[in-house]
């Protein structure tokens, strides 16, 4: 069944399907080719070896994919990585201070508000967007906050323990 | 019904968090989905898009030219390579041959350099098919004469625990029966007869990684790295297809992404495998939720209960038929069956008992194990038919299962472990909890309803087990199990068994990943059994280490090897006292050497009666009915988690809430929903699961330790319990708010609204009671269930 690779064709060069685009991850400047069909999941994880930011429902449903650009909660598997030009991305991998976990993440792990952990990096990224927009969220707040989050192992209460934790620990 | 919620409960401080906590929260946790391997390719999965119908052409000539496209492989191209797997029934093919059985079934996988290239060239790939009579419920499977599997696939390759091949008339993948006394005489002479029908929706596991493999052929050898809950299980069916030794194939599974009993078995690794034996390329195979949901679900399932009562409310007979929509291949399901026949009737008194269990193939996504395993398909009926009988005969619910529930020892099956566990106790807990927070007080256009629901499965956790625990010079741990960590904790809990034994701080206490090359034979990672079974190979290996230091010491002092002895975390040796450290390094003669220990469970000793444990699952839960949407919340679940002695409490508080808030899922929200030939839904906008705002009002989360359990310091299973009753719980506390009895699940706000109409009329015709307390005794006279 393996056939040598037939020609591709003669004619005029095929025009660029990639632009250069140049943003800030985590702090530093990266600066890539990127496909125009590449989504920023793609971009981040098979591309920039940044495997943190996971992709499961694939249609912006569960959260698992979520990093923050220019601050803001964006969806990375349904977000082209284009468009991430000129912007400031934040994944969980840019969270901890060297040795230092990020007060979410730390929260996180007291609480053991995670099993599986697929989509505990999700969560923490909307987390520290929560804990940005209102820094002492009360548990109905915490649950329409994080109600785009899917999470199939803890049930979210230990979730919810660990963002309140999270609020304890880090509000002014 | 709504309002703040309740507090969730605080994490105990003194104790450090699960030794995956660090990977998991810094998104540096390996999993199947980011393992990659140098000159990787990537395959797309060419998808049927039928039910049934035979292969006439398929035309990959277009898919081959296209950019990036490395090959194209259908079944034509697996040359002398085992065509099917299936470690029960041999009927599935890697890719399908002369048909396909199922929409969405594999028919060819094109392989490029990335997956954009091949999900595009995918496209291309033209299959012509002649249709066949599309069977997709298991009635009409049943009824039809067309035949979904010509063969039975008997041969040398059949047999899997006693399972039989089908036969060759009809479309039923197995049949399993069960049963004793006389229930025909015994249900003629009871007092009262109640039935219950019940239909258990097909649900999709949804664990958020979804199957994924990856493959390196080599000539001699095979590397695969997977989503397998099972590694030795893959290695079997890789082995024989590629008609390796065991040893040459290895099955590396780092983390899963969520697992639930969906990814038992073997799922996409033959394919990864056939692509990269027919590319020369290692391939990676992935698939998104839709992918997912076309390769494996959970049984659907009817199940009708009858049973015969006397005047006190004792059970005379049950006779109860189940029939499971099995979908296109056997997978597991004729092991859940077995298992369902054998759960569905309750942990009760039952002198009479018939149960008929048939598994039957349809033209649907092939079905195979999914957490609770066949128990809450049969609890369903089961446990709705307590209810339903309760309010006939005129007892609480509550009440008419304690006087059938079995006492501690009791026989459920005979031959058979007796009960290991104090069930009547653990219902009376969940009772006193649901009642000391019941809804009080009458809210306009809101019905409320509490019930409570039991289970006990004789855990399908085959004792077959090794662990090795090798010991290093500083007296720190290493140990090695096939047990897979899929989210449940088991590196955490086993490094604690390892602690204790050989009086070590569980920070020395390293744990592995399952890998086959390394690590050792392990059955499964499922039915709960990983702290029980696993962890007593993991005691085992450390007696069999003590023993090895023992002799070493006793070398080193020149003594006999029975003059030493140990305890205490030490060595004793002509009257000194000396760390396994020391004992190592002395042996070795210096700071290096190690000492290992092996540690094996099979059917014998304390394993030697099955099932290792009975999984208990005790329930109750309170739900509001809003009247004008049908809409369901649950305002209180209570769970208690029967585990003998929980190692590590929170995380058994963990599996609890996980699994009953899965049951929750399937009882309000969770289907499959086919129409026609068509999965309908395959995503997860409409197919929806537990949401954030979804969670009870209130969770109350009880652990009861009474060190019954075979496993070590009396520990039993977790982690399946807290589903299996959860359906029947809250179709029975709906059908209490409704005042009709629900006859399917998931009961979405659409389905309650019916109810909720169809209780209207039968209250405009006047056969409506009194409304009674939920939960409480009702007149026995009435048809529908009380309501509030």
């Amino acid at each position: 069944m393996t056939e040598p690779r037939p020609p591709e064709g003669e004619g005029p060069a095929p025009a660029a399907t990639s632009v250069v685009i140049a943003f800030r991850l985590n702090g530093r400047r990266v600066e890539t080719l990127a496909p125009v069909r590449l989504t920023a999941a793609e971009l981040l994880r098979d591309q920039l070896g940044l495997t943190g930011t996971k992709v499961s429902c694939g249609i912006q449903v569960c959260g698992a994919c979520t990093v923050l650009v220019d601050g803001a909660p964006a969806s990375s598997c349904c977000l082209l990585a284009v468009d991430l030009d000129g912007t400031e991305v934040v994944t969980v991998e840019g969270l901890a201070q060297g040795r230092e976990l990020h007060p979410v993440q730390e929260a996180f792990a007291a609480a053991n508000a995670l099993q599986c952990g697929y989509c505990t990096p999700g969560f923490v990224m909307m987390t520290v967007a929560l804990l940005a927009a209102d820094p002492r969220p009360d548990r109905a707040a915490v649950r329409e906050w994080l109600d785009g989050n899917l999470c199939r192992c803890t049930g979210y209460a230990p979730i919810e323990t660990a963002v309140i934790l999270a609020a304890e620990r880090t509000a002014p | 019904m709504t309002g703040q919620p309740e507090a969730a409960p605080v994490p105990d401080p003194a104790r450090p968090p699960r030794r995956d906590a660090w990977d998991k929260v810094t998104g540096r946790a390996r999993y199947a989905s980011d393992a990659a391997m140098a000159n990787m390719a990537h395959a797309a999965v060419v998808r049927a898009d039928r039910a049934h119908a035979c292969i006439v052409a398929i035309n990959a000539d277009e898919a081959r030219r296209a950019p990036g496209v490395i090959g194209v492989i259908t079944a034509d191209d697996l040359g002398d390579l085992g065509r099917r797997f299936g470690h029960i029934v041999c009927d599935h093919p890697i890719l399908a041959e002369d048909k396909v059985r199922y929409y969405g079934e594999p028919v060819a996988a094109v392989v490029a350099e990335t997956p954009h290239e091949a999900a595009d060239a995918a496209e291309r790939v033209w299959v012509d098919y002649e249709d066949l009579e599309a069977l997709t419920t298991a009635a009409d499977a049943l009824a039809s004469e067309t035949l979904i599997h010509e063969e039975s696939y008997a041969g040398p390759e059949r047999g899997f625990l006693g399972v039989k091949p089908k036969a060759d008339t009809d479309n039923a993948a197995h049949r399993a029966e069960l049963g004793w006394g006389d229930v025909d005489a015994a249900l003629a002479a009871a007092e009262a007869v109640v039935e219950t029908s019940a239909a258990f929706p097909l649900v999709y596991g949804y664990a958020m990684e979804t199957y994924n493999a990856l493959a390196d052929w080599q000539p001699g050898g095979l590397h695969v790295v997977s989503t397998a809950q099972h590694p030795l299980m893959v290695r079997k069916e890789l082995a024989r297809i590629f008609s390796l030794p065991l040893a040459a194939v290895r099955v590396e599974v780092p983390y899963i992404g969520g697992g639930y009993g969906s990814k038992s078995y073997t799922k996409l690794e033959p394919l990864a495998a056939a692509a990269s034996w027919a590319t020369g390329r290692p391939v990676r195979v992935d698939t998104d939720v839709e992918g997912a949901m076309h390769t494996t679900r959970a049984d659907g399932a009817h199940v009708t209960v009858r049973t015969g009562f006397d005047s006190e409310g004792r059970i005379t007979a049950r006779a109860i038929d189940i029939v499971f929509d099995t979908g296109a291949y056997a997978d597991n399901s004729p092991l859940v069956l077995t298992k369902s026949v054998n759960r569905c009737f309750g942990p009760y008194r039952v002198p009479n008992l018939r149960v008929r269990g048939t598994a039957v193939y349809t033209n649907t996504t092939p079905a195979s194990s999914y957490r609770g395993f066949g128990a809450p398909q049969g609890a369903l009926a089961g446990e709705m038919n307590m209810d339903m009988a309760a309010d006939r005969l005129g007892i609480d619910p509550t009440e008419l299962r304690r006087r059938n529930l079995l006492e501690p020892g009791g026989t459920v099956i005979s031959g058979k472990r007796g009960l290991d566990a104090d069930l009547t106790a653990d219902l009376d807990a969940v009772a006193a909890e649901l009642d000391r927070h019941a809804g009080r007080g009458h809210e306009p256009g809101v019905r409320r309803g509490r019930a409570v629901a039991v289970t006990a499965s004789d855990a399908g956790a085959s004792p077959i087990s090794t662990a090795q625990v090798r010991m290093h010079a500083d007296g720190s741990v290493t140990l090695l199990t096939s047990s897979t960590e899929m989210g449940q904790g088991s590196r955490t809990a086993l490094a604690q068994i390892v602690a204790r034994q050989m009086g070590v701080a569980a920070a020395a206490v390293a744990v592995g990943q399952s890998d086959t090359l390394y690590t050792p034979f392990e059955w499964t990672t499922g039915a709960s059994r990983t702290t029980t079974v696993v962890g007593l190979a993991v005691k085992a290996a450390c007696e069999d280490l003590w023993r090895k230091l023992r002799a070493m010491a006793a070398e080193s002092a020149g003594i006999d090897p029975d003059e030493a002895t140990s305890g205490g975390g030490s060595i004793q040796v002509a009257g000194a006292d000396l760390a396994p450290a020391a004992v190592i390094r002395e042996w070795f003669g210096a700071d290096a050497g190690e000492a290992v220990g092996i540690g094996v469970v099979r059917g014998h000793g304390e394993t030697a009666l099955l099932p290792p444990f009975w999984e208990i699952g005790a329930v109750g839960v309170e739900v509001a009915v809003d009247e004008t949407t049908g809409e369901v919340t649950v305002e209180h679940l209570v769970t208690v988690g029967d585990v003998g002695h929980a190692i590590e409490p929170d995380l058994v508080k963990g599996q609890d809430l996980g699994a009953a808030t899965q049951g929750l899922g399937i009882a309000l929200w969770e289907e499959m929903v086919y129409e026609g030939e068509q999965l309908t839904n395959p995503n997860l906008i409409e197919y929806r699961v537990p949401r954030f705002t979804d969670m009870p009002r209130r969770i109350t989360s009880v652990l009861a330790e009474r060190g019954d359990g075979a496993g070590p310091y009396g520990a039993k299973g977790a982690g399946e319990g807290a589903l299996n009753p959860v359906p029947a719980a809250v179709a029975a506390a709906v059908g209490r708010a409704v005042g009709v009895w629900p006859t399917e699940l998931p009961l979405t706000p659409a389905r309650v609204w019916a109810l909720l109409r169809s209780a209207a009329e039968t209250e405009a015709a006047g056969l409506a009671k009194p409304p009674t307390a939920a939960g409480g005794a009702a007149p026995s006279t009435v048809r529908g269930p009380a309501a509030e």
